[in-house]
């Protein structure tokens, strides 16, 4: 059985067109499932509909259903707010681009890990300090002590980011969706925060959904991928068939950008000795 | 050959705060344009900011032709806006909403008075003209002239910045993350333009960037900068190719690619 199983799902505003339609695929418990699309492709809005989290005129029908050992199958289209509460945090959770507008610019960090632990896990006093320190060792910060002392705009984009990290695994989801989490990030920080996911989803066995416009990010990560457009899947298959075979022409338009720039890389170390 | 522009040794800071830039030489030659890399608060932009003359070095000097660039003197500031054009990093806020395509275009010809011997009636045919061989040479449709930014996509407002950089003929463009805030395909695209209009105009193209695959195959020289200093500074090829610097290494280590095709392939 599958922990999540996206099945027909259909996106729709109020009046207006599709943005998401016809949307089907699965992620196995412990899997990393890769959607890539472009700016408008709808996959943030995938990852909205997973948490019940569509904005207000946006309706969604099919199915979307998680299944969490010990929590039971809930179908979450269509369910009603104190449902999605229970699974938010424990059955998924999610990491978005920007960590500092998910993050609140006026509590300390200590204090926003801390929600999570106290509201979820029934943490109190000590014991909620400790798992909030603990919390943040775990994504890697130096000084967890200084860290949850500080507010947001004190600490870098890329402590954010794992700040944001920490709060999301805090109380071990089965899936964690990151949504664009390093985006916004430079691309040595980057490197360190995909690194850090990826020890972390496999150190808890949890499933990863992981949205991205960037094929080259996305292959590194995960081993199933589906390519949307326009709110249509046009490809999805594992990693190395659709970037060795993209058969879609817009797959194959995705992977000559990204083997273009690549191969501009590659130029350089290939004409390397004869430029010294 | 004497640099278009040059920065010797220059540093800015911030009143009582630290140094921005410390001891930048930069120089760009007609035909080899440097891409400046590094990561967020390196101070890619405040360099690119002195080259464009847009603020005042604290210390050293910024050349134009060989001479000091003085911000004060205005025709001498009129002949270097004239050589030297720029593209934002964001086209949707680069481009005034309120004003058609065709205005957007033809503001450096009316800024710098280039059209200003003409009579009246033939200076608005002469502008046409120019904006519609400007629009043309970024692939952009003759109508594009009449209609405003909001009609169109991000990567076809970066053609509309970049039309606008170049309708002065200029022999420099200094672009700020030219493509970062594009799709991936979208990105190429202008990637391959730039690179078509430095071979068909003889531009020069000076680009911050931290994309290496995007200055890899845009710019010959690259300046690596890692807090406010050049670590590192050469051929493209060279300095990305076998890094010397234990920062441009980490750098090109980082970079995402995707997995190998299978041997037969390769």
């Amino acid at each position: 059985m599958s922990l999540l199983e996206v099945a027909g799902l259909r996106v729709r505003p109020g009046d207006g067109r599709d943005l998401i339609s016809d949307l089907s695929f699965t992620v196995d418990a412990g899997g990393r499932f890769g959607l890539i699309g472009e700016s408008g492709s709808g996959k943030s809005l995938t990852a909205l509909t997973i948490m019940g989290l569509l904005p207000p005129g946006m309706t969604a029908s099919g199915s979307v259903t998680l299944d969490v050992p010990g929590m039971g199958r809930t179908e979450i289209v269509g369910a009603g707010e104190r449902r999605l509460n229970r699974l938010r945090g424990r059955a998924a959770s999610v990491v978005f681009q920007e960590p500092l507008t998910a993050l609140d610019p006026l509590m300390r960090i200590g204090h926003q890990v801390a929600g999570p632990l106290r509201r979820i896990q029934g943490l109190r006093g000590r014991a909620l300090r400790e798992a909030v320190t603990a919390a943040l060792e775990e994504v890697r910060l130096a000084e967890p002590g200084r860290i949850a002392k500080a507010y947001p705009h004190e600490i870098s984009g890329g402590q954010r980011q794992r700040v944001a990290i920490a709060m999301a695994i805090a109380c071990r989801p089965a899936l964690l969706i990151a949504d664009e989490p390093t985006t916004a990030l430079d691309v040595t920080v980057q490197a360190e925060v995909l690194a850090l996911l990826d020890g972390l989803v496999s150190a808890h066995s949890m499933a990863l959904l992981f949205i991205s416009h960037d094929l080259a990010v996305v292959s590194g990560i995960t081993d199933h991928v589906l390519i949307l457009k326009d709110g249509v899947a046009v490809e999805s298959g594992a990693v190395l068939d659709v970037v060795n075979g993209p058969r879609h022409p817009y797959a194959r338009e995705l992977v000559d950008s990204a083997r273009e720039l690549d191969a501009a890389l590659d130029g350089l170390n290939a004409t390397d000795g004869g430029t010294r | 050959m004497t640099p278009i522009i040059e920065a010797r040794e220059v540093g800015f800071a911030y009143r009582r705060s630290a140094a921005v830039l410390t001891d930048v030489s930069v120089g760009i030659t007609p035909g080899r344009g440097v891409a400046l890399v590094g990561e967020s608060g390196a101070g890619k932009t405040t360099l690119l900011r002195l080259l464009l003359g847009l603020t005042r070095p604290t210390a050293g000097r910024i050349l134009f032709d060989g001479t000091a660039l003085e911000l004060g003197d205005r025709a001498r500031m009129r002949s270097f806006r004239r050589g030297v054009q720029t593209v934002f990093q964001d086209p949707y806020s680069s481009l005034d909403p309120r004003q058609s395509v065709a205005r957007i275009v033809s503001e450096p010809l009316r800024s710098l008075g280039l059209l200003k011997d003409l009579p009246r009636p033939a200076r608005r045919a002469a502008a046409g003209e120019r904006v519609a061989a400007a629009l043309h040479a970024v692939g952009l449709p003759g109508d594009a002239a009449g209609r405003y930014p909001h009609e169109f996509s991000g990567g076809q407002r970066q053609r509309v910045a970049i039309a606008r950089a170049i309708v002065c003929e200029p022999r420099v463009l200094l672009a700020d993350e030219p493509v970062s805030a594009l799709d991936v395909s979208t990105r190429v695209r202008i990637v391959d333009l730039l690179a078509e209009l430095r071979e068909t105009r003889g531009l020069t193209v000076v680009m911050v960037s931290h994309d290496l695959a995007v200055v890899a195959a845009l710019c010959p020289q690259v300046a690596v900068l890692e807090r406010g200093r050049v670590v590192e500074q050469g051929d493209t090829a060279a300095v990305l190719g076998s890094p010397r610097h234990p920062y441009t290494r980490r750098l090109v280590r980082s970079v995402p690619r995707l997995p190998a095709r299978p041997s037969q392939s390769s």
